[in-house]
């Protein structure tokens, strides 16, 4: 499996870290406690496009990865201030 | 006063023979980081003579400035200009890393069997952070057949025994 950096371009899977969903980069309001509940707790688990996040360790970059669970296609790949 | 003598953490070990490339130390440089602040990357540019863009080497009087990460440049050598520190966070590497350097017709392709990149499009000059194994390296591009290896001085061993 390869991953675009937007830093180094597509690089092997062995340079990255994984992360978690992309949902994390939204954090709920304060006092939203439902909303703290999923963004902790509950993911989506889509079949087809999603978006996760990778650390690329040799350059230090967090790159947000759009990829197909159903194909296995990796889409794309955006720094985070891109995917905000 | 004492007078230390530069020495590489690598000068005593036995460097393995290559079948048509040779593998040589190089010799202590000066190293310095550069993360330049938000926004500080275009002033930065201007008083350094440049400043090298992803995969990047940028070559000025005396120093090569090379790119080291996101957002990061190692400058090789000791000639910097004054006034750099509003514009960037700097700190001395020197005797953090040790360099080898690789030369010969098979070195791209004895490298491509320990580099999990594409060496056939990396650039000459050209610079990438990678992996050797689970090694973190930087490795820079002089010539087409011609590569420098640099790692952490403490993992320096492990290095030798991966090339
Ligand atoms: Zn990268």
């Amino acid at each position: 499996m390869r991953l675009p950096c937007p830093c180094c371009g597509w690089r092997d899977l062995r340079e990255f870290t994984y992360k978690g969903a992309a949902d994390m980069l939204h954090r709920p309001a304060l006092d939203d406690a439902s909303g703290w509940d999923d963004h902790l707790h509950n993911r989506t688990n889509p079949a087809g496009e999603t978006r996760d996040l990778w650390y690329h360790d040799p350059c230090g970059t967090w790159v947000c990865v759009t990829r197909d669970t159903v194909s296995h296609a990796v889409i794309s790949g955006a720094t985070l201030g891109e995917a905000r | 006063m004492i007078r230390l003598k530069e020495t590489s953490a690598i000068a005593q070990l036995r460097l393995p023979t290559l079948a048509d490339c040779t593998l040589r130390v190089l010799p202590p440089v000066r190293i310095t980081s550069i993360a330049p602040y938000p926004g500080q990357v275009e002033a930065l540019r201007a008083r350094l003579g440049g400043f090298p863009a992803p995969g990047g080497v940028v070559t000025l009087q005396g120093t090569d400035l090379v790119w080291a990460g996101r957002d990061l440049a190692f400058a090789f050598g000791d000639d910097l200009p004054d006034g750099l520190a509003a514009h960037c966070s700097m700190s001395d590497q020197s005797d953090g890393w040790c360099g080898f350097a690789l030369q010969g017709a098979g070195a791209q392709a004895l490298l491509a069997r320990r580099l999990p990149f594409d060496l056939r499009k990396m650039a000459s000059p050209g610079s990438a952070r990678s992996v050797m194994d689970h090694l973190p390296v930087l490795v820079l591009r002089r010539a087409s057949d011609r590569f420098e290896i640099w790692v952490w001085r403490s993992m320096v061993q492990s290095a030798l025994a991966h090339i």
